[in-house]
């Protein structure tokens, strides 16, 4: 059959109930007998639990009971995708600001504070490790129990939880006519989804309910198997669709708590966090990323030798993924014979670092960006040029022997750089830059779903995908659509309930369009061979006989709507078409990252800005992002995802930083001081333009998107700030102060040359 | 334990009476106790916009004003805008892509149908100017003020 997915902007499914405030968010539903839960923390990044003294708490109006680490079993049950560190709740250390310690569950979200102001923990500091030094430092405090590593661990007597080793050629003995030497600093910076994180579990059936505002419910499912000793059949997640999840959301935080407290107590229990918890919830990974690199005089990339630390924070979440894979592609989209990338993770007493949009690819494309730049400057080459001489052509590889690259990559450089004006005369104080970012998709992994074909023709589909934002509902819907020839009207999905919907495997690493469009593709196909082949007996004639063309059946050239084959199928005794699709991407055991990746996201940014030198500050002018989405689906879709994403990048360039203080603590907590991209930080102008080669593995020749936008915007606005001053600046965001003190340093730099000179 | 108070209000155009504890926020007592799960509750102190509502003709942060102050209060909130069905600038958020994950759109439809109350014809200027109180992490800010734009101008054409 024909793979359909045409391009259009189909409206948005669910988009009704988003503007009339319908949409029922994970905090929306109601519950009877239902309880709440509010957490207790520490003011200090690091403690030794002395005691806790709840029974004034006990006393609150309406506190039910409260629960500390000793109403848990021993030892404490700990989880994580990555290694098993995380505790349900701490016992005798905290490990970072925000590392719960007792859980007050009470009749009402108030009583419940109340009853959690009053908890009396007797608790000793204790040192912490809070920076990528400190980290490193010999004499620094172990972040991680010792119980936890394995006895063998030759690192285990170092705050170093995992080092990687990329690279192929001979960094060493390549020759280069110049070479550049930096050091990179990346900061945290947080999610700040607009739904704070919810967690509610109910007993159930013998087994637990929960309800979670997370994007991967079969991950959390297995987790919560696992960690209460239930069947995996006797976990039900319940997956309303996340008001914003950007990574944050994807793996197991305090679930395991609730499930716990409401099995414990036999009655539904709610934990909803406030934004100043979600800071402490979840962040980036931030890194200091050290990149020699060597160029010829034309400019061709001839080596990198990359030294990465990333600071993980005291439970690694998916963290050293993040860290592995973004560093596996530390050449970012271009050819290069020689490359050496040393890689390490580190544990702090911080918030634990987890996924966020672009997985570790943002860091390192502002490093690799910045040296092409700074590269380009040297050399005298101009900034599209020097990236057109080095990007790696279709079919080339990046990583000798993995996957080449999927895309005509030097197009969308080509594009950003028309759109921007990347030829016209500058106005003075303007500057232009432009830079590219690189994102590999999932590799391993599979999504199911199953699609009914109902008496009336009308269709379920049921698929474990978590709409978030980017739409997923309406890609889907577009695909059964499109496929089947049903009008979108007449299908419904069914998602976010794991005792119903099957196994996908996560939403993530931009899969769904491509694993779990190919599922529903998958699905849409065998139902019509169903059809088909019933049609065909139901008829009397051979399935040769019987033409499927989208909303309509040709039996022996009579032409059929759907429903009227369905019904004439069946006869009197009702029945429906159901197909299972299938989608998997086995990976490969013998393979750096567990498999290829299924296809590279591969996005252009161009910038133009306005800069008072008095003061620092300065205006986006014209903010330009290029996508190579192999194919929209739905163009709307993406142009709003590729945009919304280049508006987070503003986000950690511009303005958006995590600051502790010596003790560990963040000290902007909250909207008030921790400063996110409103609408008077948009660009005067933005353009979002997609490339559609139909070069992607998913449906119609799509690869997953929404992520692109946010590569490469540090690095493009970064170039342009020093086309405009002459400032170099290394560390992220490029605040105004920051922006002015670069300028200060670069004129003094340049009196001192002249006098030198002279 | 704090004073319990008996309120009354009109929400919606339904006059309503509410006993509610003293520190129980606007946003609270229309969530839990009116069952209204629309407005919704991001950062609590009045930064985000999640929770706007119309008080009193005025858009206010609904977690920032306790249910005891909005005694007597004429009170608008996002069940009270578009009748079951969706206004002109309901409709032209989603015609013009401003909607992403949803979460902030509530209180953002909030914020510019009392916008466009007061400035009925709004620049963009005014438009990024109104609604500068309202986060959207999903990034949709250009197609949010596009859309306010249209609801305008499309209201012309069509008449």
């Amino acid at each position: 059959m024909t793979e359909r997915g045409a391009s259009t902007s189909a409206p948005r499914v669910g988009g009704f109930e988003r503007v009339t405030g319908a949409q029922m968010f994970t905090a929306d539903i109601a519950h009877d007998d239902l309880l709440h839960v509010a957490l207790v923390h520490l003011d200090c990044g690091r403690a030794k639990i002395e005691s806790i003294d709840v029974s004034a708490a006990g006393e609150v109006d309406g506190v039910v009971r409260v629960f500390t680490g000793a109403d848990f079993p021993n030892p404490m049950p700990r989880f994580g995708p990555r290694f098993k560190d995380r505790p349900v709740i701490a016992t005798t250390e905290t490990k970072y600001h925000g590392d719960p310690v007792a859980a007050v569950v009470a009749v009402s979200r108030a009583s419940a504070t109340k009853g959690a102001a009053e908890v009396k923990v007797t608790y000793s500091e204790l040192p912490g490790v809070y920076s990528i030094d400190q980290a490193l430092a010999p004499a620094s405090p172990l972040v991680v129990d010792a119980d936890i590593r394995p006895p063998d661990d030759p690192l285990a007597a170092t705050n170093i939880r995992q080092t990687w080793e990329w690279g192929w050629g001979d960094v060493d003995s390549t020759k280069a006519d110049l070479v550049l030497e930096e050091t990179y600093e990346f900061p945290m910076v947080t999610h700040f989804s607009i739904e704070p994180h919810v967690f509610v579990a109910a007993p159930e059936a013998g087994g637990v309910a929960v309800w979670s505002s997370i994007q991967h419910p079969y991950i959390l499912q297995k987790t919560l198997a696992d960690l209460l000793g239930l069947p995996i059949a006797k976990v039900r997640i319940h997956a309303p669709d996340p008001g914003g999840g950007f990574g944050g959301k994807g793996y197991p935080k305090y679930e395991p708590l609730v499930a716990m407290v409401a099995l414990e107590l036999g009655r539904p229990v709610r934990l909803v966090l406030t934004l100043e918890e979600t800071f402490q919830a979840v962040r980036r990974t931030n890194a200091r990323l050290h990149f020699r690199t060597g160029f010829s005089d034309e400019g061709r990339l001839l080596f990198i030798d990359a030294m990465n630390d990333f600071l993980m924070g005291a439970y690694a979440d998916i963290a050293p993924r993040v860290i592995s894979k973004s560093s596996y592609f530390a050449a970012g989209p271009y050819k290069v014979g020689a490359v050496r990338a040393k890689v390490r993770g580190l544990m702090s007493h911080t918030t634990p670092s987890t996924a966020f949009r672009g997985f570790g690819a943002p860091q390192i494309a502002w490093a690799i960006e910045s040296q092409i730049d700074a590269a380009a400057r040297a050399l005298g080459i101009d900034a599209v040029d020097i990236r057109l001489r080095n990007l790696a052509a279709r079919g080339e590889e990046i990583v000798p022997g993995d996957k080449p690259a999927d895309g005509d990559w030097a197009q969308s450089v080509r594009i950003a750089a028309e759109k921007v004006g990347w030829t016209q005369t500058l106005p003075p104080g303007h500057g232009r830059g432009i830079a590219v970012g690189l994102k590999a998709s999932a590799t391993a992994g599979s999504s199911y779903c199953i699609l009914r074909i109902l008496p009336d023709g009308s269709v379920a589909l049921v698929a474990g995908t978590s709409d978030m934002g980017q739409g997923a509902r309406t890609i889907l819907t577009q695909l059964v659509s499109e496929n089947l020839g049903v009008p979108a009207e007449q299908v419904t999905l069914v998602m976010g309930d794991t005792a119903v919907v099957p196994f996908d495997y996560s939403t993530s690493a931009s899969r769904s369009t491509v694993f779990m469009g190919s599922a529903v593709v998958d699905a849409c196909g065998k139902a019509i061979d169903d059809l088909v082949s019933r049609a065909a007996q139901a008829h009397g004639v051979e399935s040769g006989e019987v033409v499927f063309t989208p909303g309509e059946v040709a039996v022996a050239g009579d032409t059929h709507t759907i429903p009227e084959i369905v019904a004439r199928i069946f006869g009197s005794v009702p029945g429906e078409i159901i197909a299972v699709g299938t989608s998997r991407g086995e990976g490969d055991a013998g393979h750096a990252l567990g498999g290829p990746a299924a296809f590279y996201e591969f996005s252009c940014t161009a910038s133009e800005v306005a800069v008072d030198p008095e003061t620092g500050d300065y205006e986006l002018v014209k903010h330009v992002t290029v996508a190579d989405v192999g194919k929209a689906i739905n163009r709307q879709h993406v142009e709003m995802q590729d945009e919304g994403a280049a508006v987070m990048g503003l986000g950690h360039t511009l303005m958006e930083q995590l600051l502790l203080d010596e003790q560990g603590r963040i000290r902007n907590l909250g909207a008030l001081d921790y400063r996110i991209p409103t609408f008077k930080d948009v660009p005067k102008s933005m353009i979002s333009v997609l490339v559609e080669n139909g070069d992607g593995p998913g449906p119609g020749g799509a690869k997953g998107s929404g992520e692109g936008g946010l590569l490469a915007t540090s690095p493009a606005i970064a170039a342009a700030v020093t086309q405009a001053t002459g400032a170099v600046i290394t560390d992220l965001p490029l605040s105004p102060e920051r922006v002015w003190q670069a300028i200060q340093i670069s004129k003094h730099n340049e009196e001192r040359h002249d006098s030198e000179d002279s | 334990m704090s004073g319990e108070s008996t309120i009354g209000l009109t929400v919606n155009g339904t006059r309503r009476s509410v006993t509610v504890p003293s520190s129980m926020t606007l946003l609270e007592m229309v969530r839990s106790r009116l069952g209204m799960t629309g407005s919704k509750e991001c950062c609590s102190e009045g930064e985000c916009g999640a929770c706007t509502m119309i008080v009193d003709g005025e858009p206010v942060n609904s977690c920032l004003i306790l249910a005891g102050e909005a005694d007597g209060a004429v009170i608008t909130t996002i069940e009270g805008i578009g009748n079951g069905g969706m206004t002109r600038l309901q409709a032209s958020f989603l015609e013009a892509g401003a909607v992403q994950c949803g979460f902030c759109i509530p209180g953002m439809v909030v914020a510019a149908s009392a916008l466009l109350e007061r400035i009925p014809d709004p620049t963009m200027t005014d438009v990024q100017e109104g609604l500068s109180g309202n986060l959207c992490r999903c990034g949709g800010y250009s197609r949010i003020c596009a859309a306010v734009i249209s609801s305008v101008t499309r209201g012309d054409t069509d008449d």
